[in-house]
């Protein structure tokens, strides 16, 4: 132990052994990546595949919508990408996420369509908003993310897609008006890029 | 080593959350209920549990002047590679705890303990030290959720089947049926505010406790003697 006493003094020794526990670290962080990496993907993929049957009534598509994906350019040139329902083959809706500037960040909405542009549902699947204010627009906390259900760009018309404060159809929250406002406006957005690209989508890839 | 006094110490007189101050971050972000502060306070034991005993294994070969950086990336690194697995292998526990993990690397409690106990004892005692400290900020994290989710929500350990499986549904109780909650309570504050009554109980009881002592000042002087 004496010698490793001096050893450890000298100048040399320092960023050595620094050096060498940082190799043993990132060995230990790729093995361990290496062990994960399948487990993990396989993991999001069930959450993935959790949200989008969420979305669609039960039955609607008779292929796996996560193997069945097409991207398509929005017209802020990022790439949305879709998840096709089928049924015989045949296009009957899509799955996709949008999102909307909420009070405390962005508000992700997933939101399932059918061929016709009528939605057949939609979930907050990520916020950051106000608990106990905001965060009514979860399922779990209240029934209002429901209240899309059945809606189009059609009925209600255009200028009634918005909450009720802003003369729209949609109730707002007490206390809480920016985050619904926000999922409205993203749940349009989605119906509105969905008839813009309809044709291209019910024909698949 | 007196590992009596290293439980002791580790969940009341030293205590990270109440006496040390330490890890605040993690105590105010996290313990909106009881379930939170549990899952929390028990992802952070076995960090901590972990950080002790490589540290203390490795420190005859760390040299005082750069035992920060190598104490820092081991910390780190764990971390990560419990955060990986608990993705890969228990992903509905990694649901409710995921957030909460990633924060665990700033808990300065972690560093704390590998500076003050782990550098200086054997891996035995080190670990004892983890766990104790560990169960020590599990209690703290615990108490606080406990108290701002029954006042904030009416309930205690909401969701606690999420985080300890099914068997644990007992646990989740509605103290207040149809309450309509207190908002701030939830907030960010009311976990200063908590925190700050609890302190000043602790205090109290100490303080209640050395005056009684002095009061047999003899026998006391005699039991101090004796140590």
């Amino acid at each position: 132990m004496s010698t490793l006493a001096l050893w450890r003094d000298k100048l040399s020794y320092q960023p050595l052994s620094l050096a060498i526990i940082a190799m043993l670290t990132s060995g230990a962080l790729a093995l361990s990546n290496q062990l994960t990496h399948d487990g993990i993907r396989q993991a999001e993929q069930r959450d993935l595949q959790a949200s989008l049957v969420q979305v669609l009534p039960e039955g609607f598509a008779d292929n796996e919508l996560l193997k069945d994906t097409m991207k398509i350019a929005a017209s802020d040139g990022k790439a949305v990408t879709l998840y096709l329902s089928r049924q015989a083959g045949k296009v009957n809706g899509a799955v996709f996420q949008v999102s909307g500037r909420g009070y405390a960040g962005d508000v992700v909405v997933i939101i399932g369509i059918d061929a016709s542009g009528t939605l057949l549902g939609a979930r907050v699947v990520k916020h950051q908003e106000t608990p106990g204010l905001g965060d009514k627009i979860e399922l779990a906390k209240s029934k209002w993310i429901r209240s899309f259900e059945g809606q189009s760009l059609a009925s209600p018309p255009a200028e009634k897609w918005a909450v009720k404060k802003d003369g729209g159809v949609f109730d707002q929250f007490a206390g809480a008006t920016i985050t619904p406002r926000a999922v409205v406006k993203a749940v349009k957005g989605g119906l509105e890029f969905f008839a813009a690209h309809r044709q291209e989508i019910l024909e698949g890839k | 080593m007196d590992y009596r006094k290293i439980v002791k110490d580790g969940l009341w007189d030293q205590n990270v959350v109440f006496s040390q101050m330490l890890g605040m971050c993690p105590t105010m972000a996290v313990t909106t209920s009881g379930t939170n502060g549990l899952g929390m306070g028990l992802a952070t034991t076995a960090v901590l549990v972990c950080a002790n005993m490589i540290i203390s294994a490795l420190r005859n070969f760390v040299s005082p002047q750069v035992r920060i950086p190598v104490y820092i990336v081991l910390i780190a690194t764990l971390v990560t590679v419990v955060d990986m697995a608990l993705n890969a292998w228990m992903h509905d526990l990694y649901r409710v705890l995921g957030l909460f993990i990633a924060l665990i690397v700033v808990n300065c409690a972690v560093l704390g303990r590998a500076e003050a106990f782990a550098s200086r004892h054997g891996v035995l005692a080190s670990a004892l030290d983890g766990l104790a400290m560990g169960l020590g900020f599990t209690l703290a994290l615990t108490l606080i959720g406990l108290i701002r989710e029954l006042i904030g929500a009416g309930t205690l350990f909401a969701q606690a089947s999420l985080l300890l499986g099914a068997n644990f549904a007992f646990l989740e109780t509605t103290v207040l049926p149809n309450y309509g909650g207190v908002l701030m309570m939830i907030l960010p504050p009311a976990g200063f505010l908590v925190l700050g009554l609890l302190l000043a109980a602790k205090q109290h009881c100490e303080r209640r406790a050395a005056r009684a002592a002095s009061t047999q000042l003899p026998a006391a002087a005699a039991t101090a003697a004796c140590h």
